[in-house]
């Protein structure tokens, strides 16, 4: 069976990774927002007072700006691993589909439904029962990011299912074990805080950029000590549970976590440096420029003092075994698939834990046929599938240092503002507020990054150990890629350019209180973004 | 009857039962993006037709991921197949449906003639698209796709996309679906609008309603001469899910029919989607909106359950290997997956109902354009 175009599967990947970052520029904004606006919400009902109702009318604009985007992109995911990873989706549909699914009935319909009255039903519910809507968004959207990493937590460690041989798939056997998955578990913490992060940063530099202007000052202080504190917080709570994820990665993913820490050879004492900087090569598979620092390694990874930490050379060999196996595991499932005999079955069993590493090797085989190899030809083509199960370095080493700088940098900038807001020495510290504002952007980057990290270290697999992603796609013509991938190019930036010109606008607007507003034309209170010209207008 | 067979055929009404709720809920949504700009002349009569399906197009939409999602896993192979076979039309779709929660957020934020008439045709092709394409893929899947499996699964094309976005009998279902969703939004829009919103959308909803029992006529004789699939092998419903290695199928003219001549009882749903539709048309002529309502979802699932009915067990026949057509046999997820989908189904199903049953109850009422213009959380 020939292998898809590389060009088609290149551009798939391009496709998704581009689909997924633009999606993911929104999902941790909205996984924050909703928890602060529960929180500000909380303020009000307890406290009556229409700052905190202010508060929460008007970051929950600017969060309603960034949800619709959020949604519009999601769509495209859920479709995505039809339309251009179908050989994923029948691999483990039966397995990695199920928690979509749950997803979808259990927290989308809930938030989505509930938003429609969170934002039209301040008129029409009681104040409790607004508040509950509002806290009912902020569970169903979270419990949305557990499902959806429940599912890519199968991805990265594929726990509950077990190939069947007569269907030719991934078959889900565990319930328990898929939802309890450690990885999916450890990362869904950490993806969700990383999102009250990014909501914590929101606010405050919105907020900061009003007292840097002499706006709304009582507004952004309240503002500003809510979001520092939820966001020192949560920063220590992520960069945490990265720690427990990078001790799983190290356990289940030892590609990964030799590829994000820039690790060529096996460590072979505890004095191992952990890397700063460097510049990894690929090719000649060695690093230059290396700043470090000794000692601190070993015990960051394994939590020991002296465990070694393989490295990408030494896992190239090592999987050299697993190749020889894994070519004997297709061939026999292969010979099964039309004959359904016994004795191939049994030799397809024998092998069937590596049967990864022989899809892996199937583009190094002779044209490209597993069953065409001589034993002549075999070290040539097990030797080019060993370079080929590691990922590429220089992305993932990089991508997890800016994310992991950037949190340390978050803790500080919290810690910072904490402070000086609870001293109430907020205005005097004039290059702070203009930080604040500048680093509105930077938890998404920091999120994005992340992303790449968990992503692109996990390569060459789609589902780790069992489907590599050049096997994994659909097989499209070129044609069709360029068809979509420009469409998509497209209207993402149209999208983008609406919403970044929303957001400022808005943000610049300010907060406006409605019970106080001054009444228009006899018409009631002023609308936030019907002028009052345009109100009268449209009247006669 | 073995437990694996019954959760297949439970799955295959429900995925019924989710084709009808997608369309009756997305597809009220779609009908009223599609009027807007014939239900209101003004900028304000259209905020007012916004912010009528304003608090729950979100949640309907809900209906079409889940459709993505529940198909994804309670049918892996036909997900993995169909998307990608009809990858044109599905990225179509998706460039479509994407727009529409932009639109609704972004379109009144900005007081300017060019923005809002932007987002006015972006309305128009996000409703009427999408709807137009869903019931092409209807009239498709009848028709039979090009395509067939390697040993590993992995699915081949075997035919040129122009053969199904050019194929008169799918646009013919295409332009039906759109009728019904017309029929749909109209009837929404009556429920909640004023004066003259109300008239227009009665006049458009009943011409929907109309124009969807012609073609549901022409469709049926069109079908009772096309191809439809027949097993000739041996069919062992509990068969392991695999396209590969099934029963041979043969192609006969009329064979869609089978299932009604075998179970004449059967007709009933072709039936209910007549009267859906006719008796629908004549509620709104008597202003008897909320029956009105209810007999557009009766119409869908009169037609949907009519497709389902002529085509089962087949779910996406393959006009180029036949054999290897996708059915409900070989297409689904495991008994395991299959059991616990369902027990999540059984005990969200009903949550979901009740609670998209209170927020309409809670935004009940008439929809007023002097109480949208001024109200700063509306559209």
């Amino acid at each position: 069976m020939p292998l898809i175009d590389p060009t088609v599967v290149d551009l798939s990947r391009l496709q998704f990774a581009l689909t997924a970052l633009y999606h993911f520029l929104f999902v941790p904004l909205t996984l924050g927002m909703t928890m602060l606006l529960a929180a500000m919400e909380t303020t009000y009902v307890i406290t009556s007072k229409q700052v905190y109702k202010d508060m929460t009318q008007f970051w929950g604009k600017l969060f309603g700006i960034n949800f619709a985007i959020g949604v519009a992109t999601g769509l495209t995911m859920e479709f995505e691993f039809g339309t251009n990873w179908s050989m994923f989706s029948h691999f483990v549909g039966d397995v990695f589909g199920t928690p979509l699914a749950i997803e979808g009935l259990m927290a989308f319909f809930m938030e989505s439904t509930f938003i429609g009255l969170m934002f039209f039903g301040w008129d029409r519910l009681s104040k409790p029962a607004h508040l509950a809507i509002t806290y009912l968004v902020a569970l169903a959207s979270n419990l949305s990011a557990l499902w959806i990493l429940i599912a890519n937590g199968f991805m990265q460690d594929p726990e509950g299912a077990s190939f069947n041989p007569d269907t030719m798939r991934m078959q889900f056997n565990s319930f328990v074990q898929l939802v309890f998955s450690p990885d999916a578990q450890a990362k869904f913490v950490h993806t969700s805080i990383a999102g009250f992060v990014t909501g914590a940063m929101f606010v405050m530099g919105v907020s900061a950029y009003f007292l840097l202007t002499n706006r709304h000052k009582e507004f952004a202080a309240r503002s500003i000590r809510m979001a520092a504190v939820f966001g020192l917080i949560s920063t220590l709570a992520v960069v945490t549970l990265g720690d427990a994820l990078g001790r799983l990665d190290d356990l289940l993913q030892p590609t990964k976590i030799a590829a994000i820490e820039g690790l060529w050879h096996t460590t072979t004492s505890p004095s191992a440096p952990w890397l700063l900087a460097a510049l990894p090569n690929d090719k000649t598979q060695s690093n230059s420029l290396e700043i470090g620092i000794p000692y601190v390694l070993t015990p960051l990874i394994t939590h020991t003092l002296d465990k070694p930490i393989p490295g990408l050379i030494d896992l190239e060999s090592a999987a050299g075994p697993k190749i020889l196996n894994g070519i004997k595991a297709i061939n026999a499932l292969q010979q099964y698939s039309t004959t359904h005999d016994a004795a191939s079955l049994a030799m397809f069993k024998q092998y069937e834990d590596d049967m990864g590493y022989g899809f892996l090797a199937q583009q190094n085989a002779p044209n490209q046929d597993l069953n065409a190899i001589t034993p002549a030809e075999m070290p040539a083509v097990v030797q080019q599938t060993e370079l080929d199960t590691v990922p590429n370095v220089f992305v993932t080493f990089w991508a997890f240092r800016i994310m992991m700088f950037l949190g340390f940098y978050f803790i500080a900038l919290f810690a910072f503002m904490a402070y000086f807001s609870l001293k109430n020495q907020l205005e005097n510290n004039r290059f702070l507020l203009k930080l604040c504002t500048i680093s509105i952007p930077a938890p998404i980057l920091a999120c994005e990054f992340g992303w790449i990290t968990a992503e692109a270290g996990r390569q060459p697999w789609s589902v780790y150990g069992w489907l590599p992603t050049f096997q994994a796609a659909s097989s499209h013509s070129v044609g069709y890629m360029v068809f979509s991938l420009i469409g998509f190019t497209l209207l993402y930036s149209l999208f983008i350019a609406a919403e970044l010109y929303l957001m400022f606008k808005y943000a610049r607007l300010g907060p406006q209180s409605h019970d106080h507003a001054a009444p228009v034309a006899g018409t009631g209170a002023l609308p936030m973004f019907a002028k009052p010209g345009f109100a009268a207008k449209s009247w006669e | 009857m073995e437990i694996y067979v019954a959760l297949k055929i439970i799955w295959a009404v429900l995925l019924g039962v989710l084709l009808t709720g997608l369309a009756v809920m997305v597809g009220m949504d779609m009908g009223v993006g599609t009027l807007l700009r014939f239900v209101g002349k003004n900028d304000a009569e259209r905020r007012t037709a916004l912010n009528i399906i304003g608090p729950h197009w979100d949640g309907n939409q809900v209906w079409f991921i889940l459709g993505g999602g529940a198909i994804f896993a309670a049918f892996p192979t036909l997900y993995a197949t169909s998307f990608s076979v009809f990858y044109v039309v599905m990225i179509l779709l998706l460039f479509s449906m994407i727009m529409r929660p932009v639109a609704f957020e972004y379109r009144s934020k900005v007081d300017a003639k060019s923005w809002r008439a932007t987002w006015d045709w972006a309305f128009l092709i996000s409703g009427a698209l999408p709807m137009i394409i869903y019931g092409a893929a209807f009239g498709n899947v009848l028709e039979g796709v090009g395509f067939h499996y390697g040993w590993t699964g992995q699915y081949y094309q075997d035919e040129s996309f122009l053969s199904y976005l050019l194929n008169p009998f799918a646009v013919m279902c295409g332009v039906m679906s759109l009728s019904l969703s017309i029929y749909q939004g109209g009837t929404f829009l009556m429920l909640r609008g004023v004066e003259p919103i109300y008239s227009r959308a009665r006049l458009f909803a009943s011409c929907g309603g109309l124009l969807a029992a012609v073609i549901f006529a022409v469709g049926g004789l069109w079908v009772s001469h096309l191809n439809g699939y027949v097993f000739t092998g041996a069919v062992n419903p509990g068969m392991a899910a695999t396209p590969l290695g099934g029963p041979a199928v043969a192609v006969h003219a009329g064979a869609w029919l089978n299932n009604y001549n075998n179970h004449p009882i059967l007709w009933v749903a072709p039936v209910l989607g007549f009267v859906g539709m006719l008796v629908g048309t004549l509620a709104l002529r008597l202003h008897l909106k909320v029956l009105g309502w209810w007999l557009g979802a009766v119409a869908w699932a009169g037609t949907i359950s009519t497709v389902g009915i002529a085509m089962f067990p087949f779910l996406m026949p393959s006009s180029t290997n036949p054999s290897q057509s996708l059915t409900v046999w070989n297409s689904t997820g495991s008994a395991y997956n299959l059991g616990w989908m369902l027990f999540f189904a059984v005990v969200f199903v009903p949550v979901i109902l009740s609670y998209t049953s209170w927020a309409f109850y809670v935004m009940r009422g008439k929809v007023k354009t002097e109480t949208i213009v001024n109200d700063p959380h509306s559209y």
